[in-house]
């Protein structure tokens, strides 16, 4: 039983081998640049729009009320690293349903080349929008007795965010694996659905807590004037 | 070699155990959080979207000890350092 694509390994030259991995993550990468492309090739801002464009417009605008809400900040400047994340994670679970294919977030390595790019886009974040001594005073806000603390959290989030995406898509593989030796017909593709809800969802959350840590190294000094921001919607009533 | 067998006595026991304990504290404790945020989201209808998007993050946040709990059983079973270490140096 093959549980990582790691192990499935299509090319090797000496110390140089091609895994599903690798080759699955082109795949994904290959499939969202070529899409977006053909999709932005023939953009029209009237109201005759193409299904494709409007797919699109969707996708952009929903990232982008999300990042809104949960940083209470304007989404530009965290919407391509934010929203790359979420679309990649999201396509290469999703693509799952196609036979043959391992998803490359099912591999430790992949999720792990994840969880460091948050880990260090926080800081950059946090630096470029405060400069880097009000930044590195975060890591000794409530006193100086939490410095080791706040920089455990650092690397412990981290390894969280990798862990857990890994293990929710492996463990998808594994019970789907396991079933299909214990009842064949009907009752794996029961779970393989539940893997595409665990998949969306998993991608959903990956991506609202990079933009959480992130809004945490960037917004401590507006954050007194926004307490009262989380019940807005009340008032449209 | 006796170290065999009983390696893979203890990784499948631990394994099992592993799992069954680190199950239930996250099962009780999403039961909970689920419990509250209805009771929320019926009280507060027009708050669905805060509710529903904050349940979601917690309930990630608690299901990954569960998570970890499912990674480290895998280990013991299919990649198990010590059985590794035990067999390669008994086929040596």
């Amino acid at each position: 039983m093959t549980i990582s694509p790691d192990d499935v390994v299509y090319w090797q030259w000496s110390a140089l081998s091609l895994n599903a991995t690798i080759v699955n993550t082109w795949l994904v990468m290959a499939l969202l640049t070529l899409g977006s492309w053909l999709v932005t090739r023939r953009l029209s801002t009237g109201t005759d729009i193409s299904r494709w464009q409007n797919l699109l417009e969707v996708l952009v605008t929903g990232i982008r009320d999300q990042i809104r809400q949960v940083s209470h900040q304007e989404p530009g400047r965290y919407l391509p690293f934010v929203g790359t994340l979420f679309l990649y994670i999201a396509t290469a679970n999703l693509l799952n349903i196609v036979p043959g294919y391992m998803a490359p977030t099912g591999s430790l390595s992949t999720t792990t080349a994840l969880a460091v790019c948050v880990f260090i886009a926080v800081p950059l974040y946090g630096i470029v929008q405060e400069g880097p001594l009000v930044y590195l005073m975060h890591y000794v806000r409530p006193s100086w007795l939490m410095l080791p603390f706040n920089i455990i959290g650092e690397f412990s989030r981290t390894l969280a965010l990798a862990v857990r995406l890994y293990g929710n898509i492996m463990s998808g593989t594994v019970i789907a694996a396991i079933l299909l030796g214990l009842t064949p017909y009907l009752f794996p593709v029961v779970m393989e659905l539940l893997g595409l809800l665990t998949g969306m969802i998993q991608a959903y959350i990956f991506a609202i807590l990079a933009m959480v840590y992130i809004a945490s190294a960037t917004s401590a000094h507006q954050r007194t004037g926004q307490a009262g921001d989380m019940h807005e919607p009340v008032s449209e009533k | 070699m006796e170290n065999i067998p009983l390696i893979g006595m203890v990784s499948i026991f631990t394994a099992g155990l592993t799992i069954a304990i680190g199950s239930v504290g996250p099962a009780l404790g999403e039961g909970r959080a689920i419990a509250q945020a209805l009771s929320a989201l019926a009280q507060q209808p027009d708050e669905a979207a805060t509710i529903t998007r904050t349940l979601f993050v917690g309930l990630a946040m608690i299901e990954s000890t569960a998570i970890y709990c499912f990674v480290v059983s895998m280990i013991l079973i299919f990649a198990n350092p010590f059985w590794n270490y035990v067999a390669a140096g008994a086929g040596g």
